[in-house]
């Protein structure tokens, strides 16, 4: 069979390899992992938003039945160190975070005391018995009232709460506001969210006293980062330290970080020689799990009467929580807003300065799509409100201002650089497969019958795949750029793949396997993929910044590139055929045009077994390693576009139809692309009109629970249209470009121009997220008061 | 307190306080790690078992109350004929990302097809607007529900 007839296995809708396990109860996730003996940890958490710790008594709970030991903060000196984000990042501020709280509790949900019993009930019915006292310290709630000078400090070393400040400028953009045809903007406010991952948090540490070994089972996306970490927080050998994720109940950023309770039990386990572990419940998620975006955006566009877009000015302030995150620093969110608000457009005059400001909250860190879904509201709300006072049709606005032709690779004003991606031809496939202008003439019948009807567009443009010329998080001391592959042959003729990275639900074992298979020559059940383990390979981190499968794809291509030609060497010997006329697929090799061939079993013995086969020099072993740097990344980009109904009576909002058109490159699997979009586009949904962690003006939480934290179910979703461009390839091994945050980015936005412009003959836009029944109640009646105001003044 | 539970066609045995959720006797006594914790208050569904067919929040039902009602969790569902076509189903669809949740979807799932004929939208709403996916497999659950419904499919799988 010539190459071009065989079947192609990436690109393929290849059935999940996972799925038979994950559907009849054999997973194995953190918490299925028996431990026999092991102690149980229960926390004993802050109840106070900020509080000096004036004593803490553990007396009556350590006489409890079954407790076998309780830590504090004081107790783990000598043990462990402090975590500590450290960056290269100017006008940046650490913060160290204890592993138990020292001194003082900085958010409601701390962990302030460590009680190990037999089981988890003996442990929490000790936590009972605890006896802490605290003296409030000031409140640190509002992050604008926290950065003004005089605020209570919740770091005092750091001498401020605005932990990180920064600032992007080109052009006189004072001078270009002043002389512009029309300006619009704002304030922008995207309240908080939390990823909510359906499996909680994790941790089971296994110390094997014989071998001073410490394997970490544990529930993350990133278990190089955390392997690492602890090699220097336990000053431990990294050769006797492992961290090993295996099924993870998703992730969505909540679990890329480094958690106090995952080194806690490491350390308790080595203290005490014994397996630890702990589970967290849905109340400590929701308390103590990283929390998102939750910024404040004053902006404003300048345009010309054409549309031309002439600048751009935005102050962001992020409420980043009571400590910076390791390892991504209180950067993360908050500085990615201010570098990607320009978006997908050419726009030369900008200045964006960001402050990122600590609160008695959690921590703030990555969850899907990071910063981006602010910035796209932002920039997509206010081409959109100038669209409507230039009176050009959203759709035309955006083609005009776009990046695109000769502009790639563009660089924007923040130092992104867009490599060729489609743009307008996400936009234009978006509105001819949701038939846009039909879509119009609809809205202008449904206007006419009364109805709240509206459409809302959406573009953004996003950085995947990211190497080592740019970090995931600024100024970071760890390497995001590169990953690695390890692929092996056994004596069996059978397929090993090894990688560090970590699938969390993306279905990274069926990808890698595809791209493993086509590139070797042989069948996906021939593969068996090894991933999520620290000790698979010497450095990887893991899963995050829609990565995996631009880089261990990347990577896996370029080690079965290598294994292939050793493999073509052997059986040019074993066939007596030149090379070049040597092809592998389907689990053999071939001469092409004969019907000559060896099966890679076959082969395998030839070179691991049979020593006959082969001159002994020219035995090689069926194996390659290789490490992938795709340098600076690719541009993935899309155009989502949504209708929607709100209920005159109850304002309830009603999707329609919900259309994503996206370049992410060359698809390996369009199941799993699109069932990411579907995922990600509902948090989107989510994060639009559901999902806000609310806290009162002390910085007690509100929504700890599933019932007022809430999150779409079934009912919420529309079905979801998803539209492949694969135009221009980029430049990335494999073509590979990355899509697992893209729908949580643009959803947002869409959703709230679809509002705005649904509610557009009252005047109204949408500046906050999510959009309550509530809020949008307000707004209406608000609008409508001005309305009769200004008739009754006429 | 000793309690004999009918468990995916077996008798088994567990002393345990009668107080106990179904959802930590099956994880934790019998080893079943099949259903899933998501949230210990009834509000997520990834817990989901059936006693006496009936879908139910095993975190919600204290061992005691178990009785005698024959206990199904996912690993024994395959072995019904509802099951074993929600499983291919689901399978066919891709509906599966993280999984954690899809024990306690199936289970659901199941409740509804026992009533014998394809659900509308409205009854899958339903019936599944309790059990959450963070992932959003919604739109593919509820295609494979109708799959693993319409009476082709049924035959096909019974043929197999």
């Amino acid at each position: 069979m010539s190459a071009e007839l065989r079947p192609k296995i990436i690109g393929a809708r290849v059935r999940r390899v996972e799925d038979p396990r994950l559907l009849t109860g054999g997973g194995a996730f953190a918490d299925d992992l028996g431990t026999p003996g092991a102690l149980h940890v229960a926390f004993r958490r802050s109840d106070h938003p900020h509080a000096r710790i004036v004593g803490i008594d553990c007396a009556a709970a350590r006489a409890m039945p079954g407790i076998r030991a309780i830590f504090t903060g004081e107790d783990l000196d000598g043990l462990v160190k402090p975590i500590l984000a450290t960056s290269r990042m100017r006008n940046y501020h650490p913060t160290p975070i204890p592993v138990l709280a020292r001194g003082k509790v900085r958010y409601v949900g701390e962990p302030v005391v460590a009680i190990l019993g037999e089981s988890r009930y003996l442990a929490e019915d000790a936590l009972e018995a605890m006896e802490i006292a605290y003296e409030p310290l000031g409140d640190v709630v509002d992050p604008e009232q926290a950065a003004l000078p005089g605020a209570p400090l919740l770091h005092e070393a750091a001498g401020s709460n605005i932990l990180v400040s920064r600032e992007f400028s080109r052009g006189d953009v004072d001078l270009v506001m002043a002389e512009a045809f029309v300006r619009v903007g704002g304030r922008f406010r995207f309240h908080r969210k939390t990823p909510v991952a359906m499996e909680n948090r994790t941790y089971v540490a296994e110390y094997d006293r014989g071998r001073n070994f410490l394997t970490l089972t544990s529930s993350t996306q990133v278990p190089g980062i955390v392997r690492d970490a602890l090699v220097a927080l336990l000053d431990m050998p990294g050769h006797s330290v492992r961290v090993v994720a295996q099924d993870v109940g998703g992730g969505f950023g909540g679990k890329t970080s480094l958690y106090p309770e995952e080194v806690l039990v490491c350390a308790l386990a080595r203290k005490l020689k014994t397996n630890v572990r702990w589970t967290s419940d849905r109340l400590e998620d929701l308390i103590s799990t990283s929390q998102a975006f939750d910024e404040i955006i004053d902006a404003e566009l300048a345009l010309a009467r054409d549309g031309t877009i002439l600048a751009l000015a935005a102050d962001v302030t992020g409420d980043v929580g009571a400590y910076s995150i390791y390892p991504w620093t209180a950067g993360i969110e908050p500085v990615q807003v201010v570098s990607f608000l320009p978006g997908p457009y050419r726009i030369d005059t900008y200045r964006g300065r960001v402050r990122a400001v600590a609160t008695s909250k959690p921590p703030m860190g990555p969850y899907r799509g990071v910063g981006r879904p602010v910035s796209t509201f932002v920039i997509e709300r206010l081409i959109d409100m100038a669209a409507r006072r230039l009176a050009i049709d959203p759709v035309a606005l955006r083609r005009h201002n776009f990046v695109s032709g000769d502009d790639f690779p563009y660089k924007v004003v923040t130092g992104l650089v867009w490599d060729h991606s489609s743009f307008r031809e996400g936009l234009d496939e978006a509105c001819r497969a949701i038939g846009y202008d039909a879509l119009r003439s609809e809205q202008r019948r449904a206007r006419e019958a009364g109805r709240w009807f509206g459409i809302g567009i959406a573009s953004y443009a996003e950085l995947t795949g990211i190497g080592s010329r740019i970090s995931a998080a600024p100024g970071m001391p760890i390497n995001t750029g590169t990953e690695t592959a390890s692929i092996r042959i056994d004596s069996t003729g059978t397929v090993t793949a090894s990688f560090g990275i970590t699938s969390t639900g993306q279905g990274l074992e069926t990808t890698l396997s595809q791209v493993v298979a086509q590139t070797l020559g042989v069948r996906i059940e021939d593969v068996r993929i090894i991933q999520g383990d620290s000790s698979a390979v010497a450095h990887s981190t893991g899963s995050y910044a829609s990565r995996s499968t631009v880089l261990a794809g990347g990577a896996a291509t370029l080690a079965a590139r290598a294994v292939r030609e050793k493999v073509l060497r052997a059986a040019a010997h074993i066939l007596e055929a030149p090379l070049e006329d040597l092809d592998a697929a389907d689990g053999a090799i071939f001469v092409v045009g004969t019907d000559r061939s060896i099966t890679f079993r076959d082969l395998a013995r030839a070179v691991y077994s049979e020593m006959g086969r082969l001159p002994k020099d020219t035995r090689e072993e069926l194996e390659a390693t290789k490490v992938y740097d795709p340098y600076f990344g690719t541009t993935s980009s899309a155009t989502h576009i949504v209708t929607l109904d709100i209920d005159p009576e109850t304002y309830k909002i009603r999707l329609h139809r919900y259309l994503v058109g996206e370049d992410c490159g060359r698809v390996v699997n369009p199941l799993i692309v699109e069932g990411q979009v579907h995922g990600g586009v509902a948090q989107g949904i989510g994060a639009a009109l559901h999902e806000e962690v609310v806290f009162d003006a002390s910085g007690q939480i509100l929504t700890a629970s599933l019932a007022d934290y809430t999150i779409p179910a079934a009912g919420d979703i529309p079905p979801i249209e998803v539209v492949h461009i694969e135009a221009e390839a980029p430049s990335t091994i494999g073509g590979y470009r990355g899509m697992g945050e893209g729908g949580t980015i643009g959803a947002p936005a869409a959703i709230a121009n679809a509002i705005s412009d649904a509610l557009a003959p009252l005047g109204i836009e949408i500046t906050e997220l999510p959009v309550t029944p509530e809020r949008l109640f307000q707004l209406v009646r608000q609008a409508q008061a001005k309305a009769a105001k200004e008739q009754g003044s006429s | 307190m000793r309690y004999t539970l009918h468990v995916n066609g077996q008798d088994r045995s567990v002393d345990l306080d009668g107080d106990t959720p179904l959802l930590w006797v099956l994880r934790d006594a019998l080893e079943l790690k099949g259903t899933k914790f998501g949230c210990g208050a009834g509000l997520c569904g990834a817990c989901t078992v059936h006693l006496d067919g009936h879908a139910v929040r095993s975190c919600q039902t204290p061992v005691s109350d178990v009785g005698k009602s024959a206990v199904t969790t996912i690993e024994g569902i395959g072995e019904t004929a509802i099951g074993a076509r929600l499983q291919k189903a689901w399978l066919d669809v891709d509906v599966v990302q993280c999984g954690y949740c899809q024990a306690g979807q199936i289970m659901s799932a199941a409740e509804l097809l026992a009533q014998g004929h394809v659900p509308s939208d409205e009854a899958i709403t339903a019936a599944m607007n309790g059990n959450i996916c963070r992932c959003a497999t919604y739109t593919r659950i509820r295609q494979a529900i109708k799959r693993a419904a319409s009476p082709s499919f049924a035959s096909a799988a019974a043929r197999k």
